[in-house]
């Protein structure tokens, strides 16, 4: 969503304007003197720049000012906005393009020099009460975790009852009953385990069944609840078939700091802005604070201080199990709250389960963290593989072990933190296989610890049942000789960090290549966002939150705030790094596929196909494989891909870069996005004041544009057929009346109202006199109606227009264009006045009668009172202004009143009308009465080809004034074709026989070999009371000099044969007009 | 039969869900106000804010036309609503707006000026409480935090799928009137009591 600075408004979201085209193409001054080719010329040519370009915009929800605005075509900013008639700007600057991060150093005494690490594992001991369940979750911690063991769970998977604890996911819970399986990969059907414990999830995704069925769930992402039941899946999920009862909202957000994530960084961010006065809103996805903190267990006291700050600052907003989702134009987010999904059956009812926050930032710092990534071997599928820090995870934020025996696969030092902690809280890690030849002081201290350190060395295989892993094949790296095996039920496995630079890649950010990091981090940006933290391809604790902190207070330093330097927390020194070796593909002895993205079933073999298919390009390759297009959108792996690919072409994996990251960044429920805008809020429904009557008295409704208008009035049991036919019948030979309120109305003020309807209408309207009323039509600069009504002289200085109901915005839009940005010299204005009426139409020979029943005081013989005059008086007691206008060739009157006693009005009439059986009638009626006359219905007879001569309206068309809009383009040689399509009566051959709409027409009454020429189409086609017979109305080539012939219209296998005629078929001399 | 209607009352759009309005505000417990101002008198007002009407129609007024965009000015009963460089909206109390059109006219004398009955065009609701800003969140793309759009703005923009107009009444507690064109309120009431079901 565009922010557009209106000139008078400023900025406001693009939903509120409407665009119109390439600015500065102004109206030729004498149209009559251009060529055809020259008044084509302007009609139809208009530049298509890439880059700077100005263009009309109408800020229409808001002031209605038309102005201009210079945007640069290729990157969608504005770069300038001036009102109309303002000269184009002459130099326009774009934003600079900013980098993703400051690069500030860290302050002395934070800094840390390694990887972060706990110097010491230390327990993370649960306050929350003593152990339990040790039965049940046998894969239970008796100590750690951030569970509430006061607070058991009881849920079933796959038809198993099981227990869990609240602060559990899904994942973990299933972890701790001994449950690693939860799944079937899509194509292959092989089993597939818990492989990560967040976002990332490839292969746990998982059904929900109750409290209510949602397909595709990653259950490490699913908060534990009691009476949860889910169920594995083979890959794909299933849509439930019932109304999700839920409710969905969402709401619109605005402040000067966005922080996208509460890990370190996040924090340290949000602790340098929280005092500083700044509106900050701080996102997370996780039910509380800590981001990675949590799940390493570090510096839980720091997040416990900072989080309480938080709290207590009035302007910061802190929205937990909250995913941004989404990066658009103008620093516009959109994130999604799960806000009851983990009560289960206990959400209350009136609090929305999910809601999307609409996020306008002045500034966003996206702390967004890092996934690690995976490695590609033989059988890397099995369940048991498990990423490395996602173990340590489970270990420190749920309490569970994933296994008891484990072999880590690393090629970099972080595995070894998450194995030392992992050792400390009671797996039993066997060995450490690195791809290094040297690991340096990590692999000490890992020997240190009693665990096998293998360097140089890397597993090519693993062994096991469907249900778990059993034992891993390991090699020197490269080599098949020297293959050592190891009994294992879990393999840690960490192939290094992609920085999570989604949405600075969704907010048009460019990334580039660390070498350092062997993945793509975030470099510059349009945007104003900064990027800190492991999102940046830092993992260096103390540098993380350094980054943070600096980063939030350069952004509220930025919007005129004064920020503070916030306590961060000690990082104690860490061994020194060792860099690490940049692995995608495992050569291995053991034959078995290498998955590269797990849950499409995509492996090294598929790449390898794919690239020698002749492919290059990893977007190719991804839509030739899939990987990378599961609803993970390949968070494991995408870089793992690239780096494959790579290594398949002999190119180094900086040339190929990434996929294209889209949002949203993980699936969001469609549900969710239409929040109320669904059932009976899904559009505005416009009703008039007389609504209610119409529903009390049986109407069926037709939608017209928003409004809900009678369509017809069954009564006994009628079909449409039988009430439409009586309801015409009423109305010609005796008195009907319908609800005409919907019709557009427009108030034209001003000395200057006289030529400005001139210059808009194809006829005169100027010298019309105050007191009487004209019918005009509105046609486009290309010589095509756009719009008809009637136009009232309600004084010398004072017009009321009226529109079509579906056009009353569109013409009201179109008068302001050309007064604001052609005509600014003109002294006029123009208001909607929609609503201002209510509009009661009586019609039939009777109406006369009625009237002067209800108007004692109005003169309404003939000639007192005349076909189009209006008349000022009191009707019914009420004060209105009636007109004696007729779209059914009927004597017919049109009351209009305030809206406030409309209903009034229309019971008064129903009452006057009785003697004479007065009979409410619907749009159908209408459409049936002004058809038997030939009055087309703009939008439904005509569709922006036709022009006023195509209608048969030459009468319409001034001859004298010398220019009003679309007058040049009836001069031109294709609105003067013969064969231009008009608008002539149809009757068929029988008179029962019903054309439907849209039915074409030929002139063969045998079907010639296509293709078939076609003379035109049906526009309108009805049963006729007053003719006893069915007919249409048509657009025909030349129609007008076919009347009379013979033509046939294919329905369905049948031609029928119809007879052209003129488009006056009831009372073509007008005698019923005067009553 | 024709003096039937001399004694009917006036109906406004919203008169039908005033109940629905009452019965979520009593339910609410004071988080949230929602109630018709029906029958307010409304005028368009469209005159040259640099010529002499501009003067002459305050005076007549008591009243100054604001001229900075999306602002209001109170006066006495009057509220004049900043809607374009050239018009604004008056607002006064129930049946003032003959009065009030005639002392503009009477004003302006022979300047061009428009003058337009609008009073049935649009009905206002008072939106207020405590967590008026929060339901109007719900779907008003604008900052209506209280530094930004504080006492004295008003604002055309869009509410739900509709378009309103916003104005921040006079005192910060006081809430805000939402005026929304008569044919659009009763999708507009719908959906404020819909938006408001957390706070009940």
């Amino acid at each position: 969503m565009l922010l557009i600075p209106c000139p008078w408004c400023g900025p406001r979201d693009e939903a509120e304007f409407h665009y119109g085209g390439q600015a500065h193409v102004p109206y030729p001054e004498d149209p009559a003197s251009l060529s055809d080719e020259e008044w084509a010329r302007y009609l139809f040519f208009r530049d298509n720049p890439k880059g700077p370009f100005a263009e009309r915009w109408s800020h229409a929800a808001g002031c209605r000012r038309w102005f201009n605005a210079v945007r640069d075509t290729a990157t969608n900013e504005v770069l300038a906005v001036y009102r109309a008639g303002e000269e184009r700007p002459a130099t326009l600057e774009p934003r600079p393009v900013l980098s993703a991060g400051s690069g500030a150093a860290a302050p002395e005494g934070a800094r840390g020099t390694a990887r972060p690490a706990p110097t010491h594992p230390q327990l993370n001991d649960n306050p929350r009460g003593g152990a339990g369940g040790e039965a049940t979750q046998p894969f239970r911690h008796p100590t750690r975790g951030r569970i509430h063991r006061d607070t058991p769970l009881t849920f079933t998977f796959d038809g198993t009852e099981y227990q869990g604890y609240r602060g559990d996911t899904l994942a973990s819970a299933l972890l701790a009953g001994g449950v690693i399986q939860a799944g079937t990969s899509i194509k292959l059907g092989r089993p597939r385990g818990i492989f990560s414990a967040g976002v990332e999830e490839p292969n746990a995704v998982i059904q929900i069944e109750e409290p209510f069925p949602e397909p595709m769930l990653p259950a490490t992402t699913v908060e534990l609840y009691d009476g949860l039941v889910a169920s594995s899946l083979p890959g794909q999920g299933r849509l439930a078939t019932t109304p999700d009862p839920a409710r969905y909202d969402a709401v619109h957000a605005h402040c000067d700091l966005l922080i996208v994530g509460a890990g370190p960084a996040g924090l340290a961010a949000a602790a340098a802005a929280a005092r500083s006065g700044a509106r900050v809103i701080l996102a997370d996805d996780q039910p509380e604070p800590g981001g990675s903190l949590l799940g390493t267990a570090e510096h839980l006291d720091w997040v416990r201080e900072v989080t309480a700050q938080l709290d207590a600052a009035p302007e910061v907003r802190v929205l937990p199990r909250t995913t941004v989702f989404g990066y658009y134009d103008d620093n516009h987010l959109l994130a999604v709250e799960r806000r009851t999904n983990h009560l289960g059956a206990d959400a209350p009812e009136n609090v929305s389960r999910e809601r999307v926050w609409r996020i306008r930032a002045r500034r966003v710092v996206l702390a967004t963290g890092a996934h690690e990534r995976s490695l590609a071997f033989a059988n890397n599928d099995r369940p048991g593989v498990m990423l490395a820090s996602s173990a340590r995870t489970h270990v420190n934020r749920h309490g569970v072990l994933p296994g008891r025996h484990a072999v880590v696969f690393t090629t970099n030092d972080s595995a070894y933190a998450a194995a030392l902690d992992l050792a400390s809280a009671g797996l039993a890690v066997t060995a450490i296989v690195d791809t290094r030849p040297e690991p340096g002081e990590w692999a000490e201290r890992a020997r240190a610890a009693g665990i096998e350190v293998l360097p140089g060395h890397a597993v090519t295989g693993t062994e096991g049942g469907d249900a778990r892993l059993t034992a891993v094949t390991v090699a020197p790296h490269g080599e098949s000789a020297g293959q050592r095996e190891f009994a294992a039920d879990l393999l840690l496995v960490s192939g290094g960090w992609n920085p999570v630079a989604h949405l600075f890649s969704q907010s048009g950010g460019k990334l580039r290549y660390d070498e350092t990091l062997g993945s793509f981090v975030p470099d510059t940006c349009r945007q104003q966002v900064e990027v800190a933290g492991s999102a940046s391809g830092v993992l260096d604790q103390a540098t993380v939150l350094a980054q943070g902190a600096a980063a939030g207070a350069r952004a509220v330093e930025a919007e005129g705030y004064t920020p503070e330097t916030p306590r961060l927390p000690e990082v104690p020194a860490q061994p020194r790094q060792t860099p690490p070796m940049h692995v995608y593909v495992v050569p291995g002895a053991t034959d078995g596929p290498c998955f590269v993205d797990l849950q499409r079933d995509v492996t090294v073999d598929d790449l390898a196909i794919a690239t020698g298919a002749g492919l290059r390009s990893v977007e190719h390759t991804k839509r030739y494989t899939t990987a990378g297009t599961a609803n993970d959108q390949g968070k494991t792996s995408g870089v793992l891909a690239s780096g494959v690919v790579a290594e398949l072409l002999g190119v180094d994996i900086s040339a190929l870069g990434t996929t294209t990251f889209r949002p949203p960044y993980t699936p969001v429920s469609f549900a969710a996005l239409a929040g109320r805008d669904r059932g009976a809020l899904s559009d505005p429904v416009r009703t008039t004041a007389i609504h209610e009557w119409h529903v009390a008295h049986g109407a069926l409704f037709e939608n017209v544009g928003q409004w809900k208008r009678p369509w017809y009035y069954p009564q006994d049991g009628e079909d449409m057929e039988a009430a439409v036919l009586r309801e015409c019948a009423a109305t010609r030979e005796s008195v009907g009346f319908m609800d005409a309120s919907t019709l557009g109305k427009i108030d034209v003020q001003g000395p200057d109202a006289g030529v400005f309807l001139d210059r808009l209408y194809t006829n005169m309207m100027s010298t019309l006199k105050v007191g009487m009323i004209r019918y005009g039509v509105m046609c486009r600069p290309d010589g095509m109606v756009f719009d008809d009504g009637t136009v009232i002289r309600v004084a010398p200085d004072r017009f009321l227009v009226t529109t079509t109901t579906g056009n009353a915005a569109a013409v009201l839009d179109w008068m302001e264009e050309w007064l604001q940005t052609e005509w600014p010299e003109l002294k006029v204005h123009c208001t909607s006045v929609t609503e201002q009426w209510a509009t009661v139409a009586l019609v039939g020979p009777k109406s006369r009668e009625v009237l002067a029943s209800l108007a004692p005081q109005l003169a309404v013989a003939n000639d007192d009172f005349p076909f189009m005059a209006w008349r000022e008086t009191t009707v019914a007691g009420i004060e209105a202004r009636v007109c004696r206008i007729s779209f059914s060739g009927e004597l017919a009157f049109e009351i209009n009143v305030s809206p406030w006693q409309g209903l009034a009005l229309w019971e008064a009439v129903y009452e006057a009308g009785a003697p004479y059986g007065i009979t409410p009638y619907g749009t159908e009626t209408m459409h049936v009465l002004r058809a038997e006359k030939g009055y087309p219905i703009i939008g439904q007879d005509t569709d922006g080809t036709v022009t006023p001569q195509d209608l048969g309206m030459s009468w319409v068309v001034s001859k004298k004034k010398p220019d009003f809009i679309g007058k040049r383009s009836y001069a031109r040689a294709d609105t003067s074709r013969p064969d231009r399509k008009h608008l002539v009566g149809l009757l068929p051959e029988g008179p029962g026989t019903f054309l439907p709409e849209g039915t074409h027409l030929i002139a063969e009454g045998v079907l010639p070999t296509p293709p078939v020429p076609m003379l035109g189409h049906v526009t309108s086609s009805y049963r006729s009371a007053a003719l006893g017979r069915t007919f249409a109305l048509a657009l025909i080539k030349g129609g007008r000099d076919r009347i009379g012939e013979r033509l046939y219209a294919p329905v369905g296998d049948q031609l029928v044969p119809v007879t052209v005629a003129s488009p006056v078929l009831y009372d073509p001399e007008g005698a019923r007009r005067d009553g | 039969m024709a003096d039937t209607a001399l004694t009917a009352p006036l109906r406004s759009p919203l008169s039908h869900v005033a109940g629905r309005l009452a019965a979520a505000t009593h339910a609410s417990g004071g988080a949230i106000r929602l109630a018709e101002l029906p029958f307010l008198a409304q005028l368009n007002v469209r005159l040259d804010a640099k010529g002499a009407a501009a003067e002459a129609v305050g005076l007549a007024l008591d009243l100054q036309l604001p001229l900075q965009p999306n602002t209001v000015v109170r006066a006495g009963e009057l509220t004049a609503l900043w809607l374009g460089p050239d018009e604004w909206l008056l607002v006064g109390p129930p049946g003032s707006e003959r009065d009030l059109e005639s002392r503009i006219r009477e004003a302006a004398g022979d300047e061009p000026v428009s003058v337009i009955d609008v009073s049935a065009q649009r009905t206002t609701l008072l939106v207020t409480g405590p967590r008026a800003h929060d339901l109007l969140a719900h779907g008003c793309p604008l900052d209506l935090h209280p530094r930004v759009f504080g006492s004295g703005r008003c604002a055309q923009t869009t509410l739900g799928r509709t378009q309103i107009v916003l104005v921040a009444r006079d005192e910060p507690r006081a809430g805000f009137w939402v005026l929304v064109r008569s044919t659009f309120a009763g999708y507009l009431a719908d959906w404020l009591l819909d938006a408001a079901t957390e706070y009940l």
